[in-house]
């Protein structure tokens, strides 16, 4: 718009205004832009967590600041949507205000054109003929037709017009695109959470943060059966059934009641040769009272069952309370039988520990566990690990360390071990103790050494002999012989209790500095006497003379044991958890939703694509062509335009001159 | 005037489409037909109604293909023939024959065609920069023939590993379209091809350089990726991609990311051309490049195709997502970044059709395009988790 000076500008309205500013491309190319920089965010940002995970990873300053921007669920913040909007919006003001002339310009052939307009264009060509222009006429409409144009013409006293064009229909597909955006994001928006946030944020509704049973869930949390749109999830283990799902939203969830129940039969993996899981498959009967017989199907991934406008998709699976047969070994005592325990996944058991009365809250069980080992070869192989379990143990106050255990001895360097997974956190990686195991994959021989370091009348009765075997001959060292017997029993008490890294602790405490490095080595040369002394007693009892000299197997084993008994400390845990049978139960994680602006958005999509390709692929053009007399001859005047191809458009203008030039000679 | 009225118009009548078309075009269809009918008689029973349809439509849109674009009848052929013939050499030996048999050890087994594949875009890559440089014709025409042997050698790769994938066990076999190495290989035939395509209609081979400048660095990334990882080998597909949804899926994504990439290499030449008519008009590749017009127009023409495939792309990846995630939009990482993309490039068609804007800020976007359009097809999967991670379930 140009403003002249001194004329006063017509007056124009605000809302004239208003529709200029969201019309305006600017406004348009902004809004994209704005669009696309907000959406990075959410992906940077891993959305929907639990917000504890942000608590931990943002301190509680940057959680809180973070939070109320809403980055947790960028996309559905109010101000993410109202970017959203402005862009449909101004989407809509772009089709209100271009669309009508579109449609005109697309019907219209604009036989009113000026002579002095055509000669204006960029692309034009002048010819004098010496031929009638009734014979001309007719056979440029003839050269129009063949190049594809639909034309129409008019005559006046002094000239005639042909007005062609070509591919109206690309003007369809300035409309269909942008209809397409607008009806796409209407569409979503049915089927968003959007309405369930402002409920929410209204106080109609309110989100369920505890973890209770889905019967128990007050009325302010759960939605009416007939809600149209949902997208919810819920886990339902083999054999049982649910009518209920779960939206997650913000830190909690609200519950959706089902008009059917679903029944899970059977959840299957399917595993290639290779190991890898090639199907998760669910068996379920739908009970419906509209029904007279249940409806059975089967389930797989990429392959949902849509019942009534409900879609169930088989999302995830878990256990689904695995029974659990274990045998707890204690850590820190003289007994060397275990004590049984029966448990199931998602139960929790009280136990009775040296250290207090503890809760065990089994929260895992898994049948396979393939990880990538690297073969001796170097080539890294799929292997499975075979069933493991998953535990929380909770002392008195509250708190609790989580462990994972497997079931079958794994091997390394050939020899057999129990793996024992420890973490203070989620958050953290699990540290494995290795406690080795007898060839046979047994437990015993280290249980048995293990709880000889807590028979006090044991080891002093061991230390004894081999001090008096020490100081044999030596006479009037008596004294110096009990010394050692008594550092012994204190040695071997701080070794059972904090291991190799208690009594360094000890040292550091009571013994001036410059010595210690002496000391520890003193003690560590006395301790490795009386646990191989207490050792061989072991391996005595188990009927293995020591006479002949320990095999390689044997001296490694006492390696191992003495390295894992140093690690109880930090293992934590008095006992270990060894697991001897399973009930397996799984669980399948099941989507259900319901999406009834999916139509709408799907004829968004047709649209898009269909407006898409006309735009780009149906060249849009229009020729004119002037015939008029010009003192006794007849003068031709070509021009067009091509919106979008220009350079294919002046070929093709330059080979339609050219056929023209050829049948009625150079241009004037 | 001694030609007739009638014979005036009648040179006017545009010729019926079978006088337009030569022996080769009916050869071509002939052989797309039979090929058809042969797929059809030797795997028509395990095939359902949705399958026998897209057998015939398949063959119907090659056959346009080979017609609208004449050089693809020929590259077809000679993938199909080269595809076969490994295929024969497997016999009954199985997977052992790629070691054993000599054709398929030293040309045609997968992993060789793939290799003369990558060797081939290298040679082609520094044949069109020393035709760039010497304007020599030939070298030129050497350029465009290696490029065109790379891409016969791709595409026939891919065709034998997917038969290969069947030989591994007839649970593990699928198109080849599945992990970041099959479609690396995808993308450099696709960015190729669109290439080839517009040095045919442009008849200019001045850009092939920079365009295979792309297509070799993703050649080095192939081969890090195939002797540092191991990626080569062929894995079954986990059950979130059996689907059918990914055989259309992912080479229309790959259309869009191979025109975005010729479209950002275009830009570069165009600023390259700029810069070179400033400071030294007459310079070799002020010279030598095309005009500055020429290069707006592919870079645009190669924006609206790659966007057009990009919309389409994106869309079948809703669908898909509805069947196998339970929404047709999550704003998963991958998708949103695909949106990304998608509003950058509306964006820049806006700027260019509406605004009528033209020159360096296009081209410059064109270029910064290609950094998004990489992040979105590369960086998710390296940096951000989300359902596209096929880790798991």
């Amino acid at each position: 718009m140009t403003d002249t000076p001194g004329t006063r500008p017509a007056p124009v309205s605000r809302g004239r205004i208003l529709l200029e500013f969201l019309g305006s491309m600017n406004l348009a190319i902004t809004l994209l832009v704005a669009v696309a920089v907000a959406s990075v965010i959410g992906t940077v940002l891993q959305q929907n967590q639990p917000y504890q995970d942000y608590l931990i990873k943002f301190g509680p300053f940057w959680f809180e600041v973070f939070g109320k921007l809403g980055l947790y669920d960028v996309y559905s913040t109010a101000w993410f949507l109202f970017i959203l909007g402005f862009l449909v919006v101004s989407t809509s003001v772009c089709i209100y205000r271009n669309v009508p002339t579109m449609l005109h310009d697309m019907r219209s052939y604009r036989l009113g054109v000026q002579r002095k307009s055509l000669q204006a264009f960029h692309l034009k060509r002048e010819w004098i003929s010496e031929r009638e222009p009734q014979a001309l006429e007719e056979w440029l409409a003839r050269l129009l037709k063949s190049a594809g144009y639909r034309f129409r013409s008019r005559r006046d006293d002094d000239h005639r017009v042909l007005a062609a064009r070509r591919g109206a229909w690309s003007r369809l597909g300035y409309l269909f695109t942008h209809a397409a955006i607008v009806i796409i994001c209407i569409g979503a928006l049915f089927d968003g959470n959007i309405p369930l946030k402002l409920r929410v944020a209204s106080g109609d509704l309110k989100v369920e943060t505890r973890d209770i049973p889905a019967s128990e869930v007050p009325a302010v949390s759960r939605l009416p059966v007939d809600n149209p749109s949902f997208r919810g999830s819920v886990r339902i283990a083999e054999g049982s059934s649910a009518n209920v799902v779960f939206l997650q939203l913000g830190e909690g969830y609200l519950v959706q009641p089902l008009p059917f129940r679903i029944e899970v039969k059977d959840f299957r993996i399917e595993h290639y040769a290779t190991g890898q899981p090639r199907s998760f498959e669910s068996d379920i009967v739908i009970h419906d009272p509209q029904r007279d017989q249940p409806l059975e199907a089967t389930i797989s991934v990429n392959h949902p069952l849509v019942y009534r406008g409900y879609a169930i998709y088989q999302a995830s699976f878990s256990d689904g309370g695995t029974g659990l047969t274990l045998d707890a070994w204690l850590l820190r005592g003289t007994s060397t039988e275990p004590m049984r325990i029966q448990g199931r996944v998602f139960e929790s058991v009280e136990v009775q520990t040296p250290d207090g009365p503890m809760t065990l809250e089994f929260t895992d069980f898994r049948l396979f566990n393939i990880n990538p080992v690297k073969g001796p070869d170097g080539r890294v192989e799929q292997k499975n690990f075979g069933p493991n379990f998953t535990f929380k143990l909770r002392d008195a106050t509250g708190q609790a360390r989580e462990y994972q255990n497997y079931m079958l001895p794994v091997e390394f360097d050939g020899r057999p071990y129990f793996l024992s997974g420890v973490r203070e956190s989620p958050a953290e990686p699990f540290r494995y103790l290795h406690i080795p195991l007898t060839a046979d994959g047994d437990i015993r021989r280290f249980q048995r050494f293990n709880a000889l370091l807590w028979d006090d009348r044991r080891v002093e009765a061991v230390a004894r002999r081999t001090t008096a075997a020490a100081f044999a001959g030596r006479e009037g060292q008596a004294a110096v012989g009990e010394e050692v017997v008594q550092s012994m029993m204190r040695l071997v008490g701080h070794f059972r209790s904090d291991g190799f890294d208690g009594i360094a602790e000890q040292v550091r405490l009571t013994v001036p500095e410059d010595k210690q490095a002496e000391v520890i080595t003193a003690y560590m040369k006395v301790l490795q006497a009386i646990l191989g002394e207490l050792y061989l007693h072991v391996l005595e009892d188990e009927g293995i003379s020591p006479d002949k000299g320990l095999d390689e197997a044997e001296e490694r084993f006492f390696d191992d044991a003495v390295n894992a008994i140093s690690a109880l400390k930090a293992y934590g845990s008095p006992f270990y958890l060894q697991l001897k049978d399973y009930d397996f139960v799984q669980a399948t994680g099941l989507q259900i939703a319901r999406a009834p602006g999916k139509n709408v958005v799907y004829l968004g999509f047709g649209l898009l694509i269909a407006g898409v390709f006309l735009m780009f692929y149906v060249p849009y053009r229009r020729l004119w062509i002037w015939i008029d007399r010009d003192g006794g001859r007849t003068r031709l005047l070509m021009a067009g335009s091509g919106s979008r191809h220009q350079q294919d458009f002046e070929t093709e203008f330059d080979r339609l001159a050219e056929r023209i030039e050829a049948q009625i000679g150079p241009r004037a | 005037m001694s030609v007739t009225h009638q014979d005036m118009l009648q040179d006017l009548e545009p010729a019926p489409l079978w006088k337009r078309l030569g022996w080769f075009d009916w050869l071509w269809a002939a052989a797309v037909a039979a090929g058809a009918a042969w797929a059809w008689r030797l795997y028509g029973g395990l095939m359902d109604d949705y399958e026998v349809a897209i057998l015939a439509a398949s063959s119907a849109g090659l056959i346009t293909l080979g017609v609208l674009w004449k050089p693809m009848r020929a590259f077809t052929l000679v993938v199909a023939g080269l595809s076969l013939f490994a295929i024969s050499r497997y016999g009954d030996a199985g997977q052992a024959a790629a070691d054993s048999d000599f054709f398929l050890r030293f040309l045609l087994s997968s992993q060789s065609a793939i290799m003369w594949m990558s060797a081939l875009y290298v040679m082609a890559t520094v044949a069109y920069f020393g035709a760039l440089f010497s304007g020599s014709a030939f070298t030129g025409k050497v350029a465009s023939a290696l490029t065109w042997s790379a891409a016969a050698m791709g595409l026939s790769g891919l065709m034998v590993r997917w038969y290969e994938s069947y030989l591994i066990g007839a649970d593990v076999g699928h198109i080849p379209v599945s992990n970041l190495y099959e479609v690396f290989i995808l993308f450099c035939l696709l960015t190729s091809l669109i290439y080839l395509y517009y040095e045919g209609r442009y008849r200019t081979r001045a850009l092939g350089g920079f365009v295979l400048l792309v297509v070799s660095a993703a050649v080095g990334f192939l081969l890090w990726y195939s002797f540092g990882r191991g990626a080569h080998e062929i894995q079954p597909l986990v059950p979130a991609l059996q689907s059918y949804w990914m055989k259309i899926h992912v080479p229309a994504n790959f259309i869009g990311y191979g025109a975005f990439a010729l479209a950002a290499m275009v830009g570069c030449a165009w600023l390259l051309k700029a810069r070179a008519e400033r400071r030294n008009p007459g310079g070799l590749l002020a010279r030598r490049l095309p005009a500055l017009e020429l290069l707006d127009d592919v870079m645009y023409k190669a924006i609206a195709l790659g966007f057009a495939f990009f919309t389409v792309a994106t869309i079948l990846g809703a669908l898909w997502a509805a069947e196998a995630w339970g929404g047709y939009w999550s704003w998963d990482p991958k998708e949103t970044w695909a949106l990304i993309v998608w509003l950058n490039y509306a964006a820049w068609l806006h700027m260019r059709l509406t605004k009528g804007l033209r020159g360096a800020p296009l081209a410059w976007w064109a270029v910064v395009g290609l950094f998004v359009t990489l992040f979105a097809f590369l960086g998710v999967n390296m940096f951000l988790s989300g359902l596209h991670s096929y880790g798991e379930l």
